[in-house]
């Protein structure tokens, strides 16, 4: 097993699920998870809850990728975007399913499930979210 | 076979993606009159599957949706049954993907099931006979496809993207699946090899002995079971490989236009294979109200095909319809591509 996969493997929560987790100390949520707090640091030991967060958010600011890195390349163009969750995490996450003219700054978007990315025709696939209009 | 009692179909969903390309203008490019093709197949466009969907992306969005309009506890899903004759991995099933994007895993049983077109309702028999035996609570059945057609082959007018996932138990029932029963022979009438990307099939050959013998011979056969006439049907649906296989069936076993109407999604989406006949399931339960009795028959080449006698329940009035798309909005929900981009998705120019 490459590190890629072993990597994506133990991120699968996190990429299937929107587990990130919260500090028992200040409440803060993160995703992806801390393994501790860095606002409270020693004093969140222990106390990190995983939490399932909604999937759902609005788009903060986004960009047009004209020129893809080399697993994206034939999907350009296409909308990168950041998106504030409702539980707040900010996180970078491709937008689908609409027209370039569409993405628009404070747009309503939910998660999607779909192949992140592959290991060429005979790798390991990548499944994970994007994001699309919320209906 | 004996009267399977209160145990159905619990919630249900569907998923189509998002892009269509139409019948003419694939017939554009291989020098044929698309309006004359698109006629006699009964075909206007079909759905294709983006760069970054795939038969598991869509079981999960599926899946999910059937989760979103009922209130079950993901946990308890006891079986999931994912039938697909485009699984994403010829080794490693799409079912463990499916479990855990949902958040069935671990204590679960796990199979992906390929009968061509009718793996899904394979799957729904068994998730029925494990709720039935009180092995486990529910039971997840998913039929969908991305299906490939060579290029300039007849099926590229075709050969469709979408699927649909049923949750089967024994608690609030939306619909009961009252009979089900299959029929089965040595029919080799389409069939892909091992290691290869395009599907072949026997021409002229797939129609009477194969889709029609196997359809009406298993539809029979559950009327009989079941004691029941075409005109007690509110609903019924058949596979769908093109739009007029389905309207013949219908007419020769003495179903009426509008009885398939609802669900007879083909002319817009084209042929789902594993997706097809459970889709046009999913949009008669859109639209179902209690006391509605489905008739359904499925056909995978090969060949067999399973029929069931459904029943719409009063709990199906407090299922969250209105929490995931209905087959038709999606239906509606389409951007239109050209063949250049269509070959450029399907990998056309990478193959093999
Ligand atoms: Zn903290």
């Amino acid at each position: 097993m490459g590190e890629g996969v072993a990597r994506f493997w133990r991120e699968i929560p996190q990429r299937y699920n929107f587990i990130g987790d919260r500090c028992g100390s200040c409440e803060r949520i993160f995703f992806p998870p801390k393994e501790s707090c860095p606002f409270c640091r020693r004093k969140s030991m222990g106390k990190m809850k995983e939490i399932k967060l909604s999937g759902k958010g609005e788009i903060v600011t986004y960009t047009i990728i004209h020129v893809g890195p080399e697993d994206f390349e034939e999907q350009v163009p296409y909308p990168i975007a950041i998106v504030k969750l409702e539980e707040g995490p900010q996180i970078t996450a491709q937008i689908v399913d609409c027209n370039i003219d569409e993405v628009k700054i404070g747009m309503k978007v939910e998660s999607t499930f779909r192949k992140i990315r592959q290991d060429g025709s005979t790798g390991a696939i990548y499944y994970g979210y994007k994001f699309k209009k919320r209906c | 076979m004996a009267i399977m009692e209160k145990v159905g179909i619990v919630s249900y969903g569907a998923n189509i993606p998002r892009w269509r390309i139409k019948v003419e203008d694939i017939a554009s490019i291989w020098g044929k009159d698309g309006k004359v093709i698109s006629k006699g197949l009964g075909i206007n466009e079909k759905s294709v599957p983006s760069f970054d969907q795939d038969t598991a992306t869509i079981s999960v969005e599926a899946a999910r949706a059937a989760l979103k309009r009922c209130n079950i506890n993901p946990q308890d899903i006891g079986a999931i049954y994912i039938g697909s004759e485009s699984h994403p991995y010829a080794v490693k099933p799409t079912g463990t993907i499916v479990g855990e994007a949902i958040g069935a895993t671990p204590d679960l049983m796990v199979a992906d099931y390929e009968f061509a077109c009718k793996a899904g309702t394979a799957a729904i028999q068994s998730c029925t006979a494990l709720v039935k035996a009180e092995m486990i609570k529910y039971g997840l059945a998913v039929g969908a496809d991305t299906s490939q057609a060579a290029p300039g082959d007849a099926l590229e007018y075709s050969a469709s993207a979408g699927g649909a996932a049923f949750i089967i138990g024994k608690d609030n029932v939306i619909a009961s699946i009252n009979h089900t029963i299959s029929f089965t022979s040595d029919t080799p009438d389409f069939w892909r090899r091992a290691q290869r990307k395009y599907p072949s099939h026997g021409g002229r050959f797939t129609g009477a002995p194969a889709y029609f013998k196997h359809i009406t011979s298993c539809a029979i056969n559950l009327m009989r079971n079941a004691g029941t006439k075409p005109e007690e049907y509110d609903y019924a649906i058949f596979h769908q490989p093109n739009g007029k296989f389905p309207v013949s069936v219908a007419k020769e076993l003495g179903f009426t236009y509008d009885q398939i109407k609802q669900g007879l999604l083909v002319p817009y989406i084209g042929n789902t294979y594993s997706g097809a006949s459970l889709i046009g399931l999913a949009s008669v339960l859109d639209v179902a109200k209690p006391g509605d009795r489905i008739f359904l028959t499925s056909y995978g080449s090969g060949a067999g095909s399973d029929a069931f006698d459904i029943t719409v329940t009063e709990k199906i009035n407090d299922l969250f319809r209105e929490n995931a798309p209905s087959v038709f909005q999606m239906v509606e929900d389409k951007e239109y591509i050209d063949y250049g981009m269509y070959t450029k998705v399907s990998e056309l120019l990478f193959w093999e």
